[in-house]
């Protein structure tokens, strides 16, 4: 379970730049939640996101994971209690580590590595039959390079490295936004069944509405580093895309033109 | 060429095969342009000397040089690290320090050690002909070197350092701390680099506060003709690569030096490393805009 208590995060803060990226936002993930944030750009989706992992700094408020406060821990010593996948596909991993290696890697997350061989027999055998699981034909491939992956198979395969140690919260920062959308579909479905699967609690960033609704239990909307929104159960199960457009409507009080969110 | 300068470039070859691996280390699998080995070869050669001439263990010498080397590293990647001084300065900061230092611990800018004991002693009083004794020994020294380097870039820990050195912001997301693995990773690279100056001191007799000039050089030089001549993404061959490499550098410049035609001097060796290591680093790139323009045409 994790928690976000009236976590405030200023970039450039005493500078003409100062920018309020999130503003007194609070947030309970119960143990198997899969929440869904939308907004705008610039609503502090994916600073919301960064705070938690530790990349981004609380300017006030705190962090619970595991019911420890991490608000000043690195990304590092979070990083036990936290997996994420990033936007980018060259971002969550090494193109210059072999594909076992880099699943070892992730394997590692989270307990303390020592100096036993990283791709050991029974480590290799568990991560060979993860990457079967795919039906990518990865499994046959795993000692070249993870450059020489397509982005949608490398995303494929980041997120499966999220999964391969255990977790207090996933989190997913877009991670299907730089695909095409074949790939896109792919990653996202393997997004459901992982969660599922291991009981996840995730919270996933996206721009499109529609997956929003359709994908996990919550639905969470920020607005200027607030949230607008948080819907869930029979409520969140009748709202429709067009509901979601009317709040955010209502909340910027004026008509959304030519918002990207529309069209996706 | 004579067998005697042959088997000699070898040896000096070995010798800085152990720098190229600790070279390799630094640049290429932790991308930290390390300086720091100027100074921390000649601080192995000045330690090891040093305790040798004072009535210490040969082999306590060449260790507590090696500490020196690992504590050398510790110095530049703790102030890069800890306070984000650029990695190229802060090495260059330690290297110009380790100067005074290895001044000091010599309190001479040489040490000759012709008549005293060293590691080699014993394997030199068997019998065998002195000529082979020394390439053997650090043939032997080598091989320990090269496979405890890949057993351990192979480990979890190890794992964890070419992550770092490939993608920090990934490793910090898989709980490695980035920083941490930095450090070891420079104090090891000079930890190597230092044993090489120990020995190299040991095998040639004296140590000098001048022998670190260009070491960062070479060492890049036998990593770069490694990689060109035994390119390949496994991590054994690029270790042995390294060593391969360091081996023909010095058996291409005794060459150049023993070809009478060629008119080069000793004194020539840098400004032909240098060129060397730039044709090398230039090539790759030269070849890469070269297919670029075959495949628009």
């Amino acid at each position: 379970m994790i928690a976000v208590e009236n976590l405030s995060v200023v970039f450039n803060a005493g500078t003409p730049l100062e920018r309020r990226a999130l503003r007194g936002v609070s947030l309970a993930l119960a143990d198997g939640e899969f929440v869904c944030v939308i907004g705008s750009n610039g609503a502090g989706k994916s600073t919301l996101l960064g705070a938690i992992a530790g990349d981004v700094s609380a300017a006030s408020g705190r962090i619970l994971v595991a019911g420890q406060d991490v608000t000043r821990q690195p990304a590092e010593a979070r990083a036990q209690h936290v997996a994420r996948v990033f936007q980018d596909p060259l971002a969550g991993s090494c193109g210059n580590l072999s594909i076992a290696e880099n699943l070892a890697l992730a394997a590692g997350r989270g307990s303390r590595r020592g100096f036993g061989n990283a791709l050991r027999r029974e480590r290799a055998e568990m991560l060979h039959a993860r990457i079967k699981e795919l039906a990518l034909g990865l499994e046959d491939r795993l000692d070249q390079p993870m450059g020489s992956l397509s982005g949608g198979q490398r995303q494929a395969l980041s997120l499966v490295m999220a999964t391969l140690a255990p977790s207090s919260v996933l989190l997913l920062d877009e991670h299907t936004a730089a695909l095409d959308p074949r790939n896109a579909d792919f990653v996202l479905d393997l997004t459901r069944t992982l969660a599922a699967r291991f009981g996840l609690t995730v919270l996933m960033v996206t721009h499109s509405m529609r997956q929003a609704l359709d994908l996990g239990t919550r639905t969470i909307m920020l607005h200027e580093g607030q949230i607008l929104l948080d819907v869930s159960g029979e409520h969140r199960s009748k709202l429709t895309v067009e509901d979601l457009i009317d709040a955010f409507r209502k909340a910027r009080g004026e008509e959304l033109a030519e918002d990207r969110l529309l069209t996706s | 060429m004579s067998q005697i300068a042959l088997v000699g470039a070898v040896e000096l070859g070995l010798v800085y095969a152990l720098v190229a691996l600790g070279v390799y280390l630094s640049f290429r699998v932790l991308d930290f342009p390390d300086l720091t080995v100027d100074g921390s070869f000649p601080l192995g050669a000045a330690v090891a000397a040093t305790m040798i001439v004072s009535g210490f263990d040969p082999w306590l010498a060449t260790f507590v040089a090696i500490i020196a080397g690992g504590l050398a590293g510790f110095a530049t990647a703790f102030v890069s690290v800890r306070f984000g001084v650029l990695h190229l300065l802060a090495s260059i900061l330690t290297m110009i320090a380790l100067f005074s230092v290895n001044l000091r611990i010599m309190g001479r800018p040489n040490v000759a050690l012709l008549t005293q004991e060293t590691v080699l002693t014993p394997f030199l009083d068997l019998g065998l002909d002195d000529l082979w004794v020394r390439p053997l020994f650090l043939a032997v020294i080598v091989l320990v070197a090269l496979i405890g380097l890949a057993w351990f870039l192979r480990s979890e820990t190890g794992l964890a350092m070419r992550a770092t050195g490939a993608n920090p912001r990934m490793a910090r997301a898989q709980g490695v701390r980035v920083g941490a693995q930095v450090i070891a990773g420079v104090m090891l690279s000079n930890a190597l680099v230092s044993l090489a100056g120990a020995l190299f001191a040991q095998t040639n007799g004296f140590a000098d506060v001048t022998s670190g000039v260009g070491t960062i050089v070479v060492g890049l030089a036998a990593v770069i003709v490694g990689e060109t001549v035994m390119p390949s993404r496994r991590l054994w061959v690029a270790l042995v690569s390294c060593i391969a490499g360091a081996v023909i550098y010095r058996l291409a410049v005794q060459l150049a030096l023993s070809a009478d035609f060629l008119g080069l001097q000793a004194s020539d060796l840098n400004l032909a490393t240098a060129l060397l290591v730039l044709v090398a680093l230039v090539l790759p790139k030269l070849r890469g805009r070269a297919l670029g323009r075959r495949a628009r045409a």
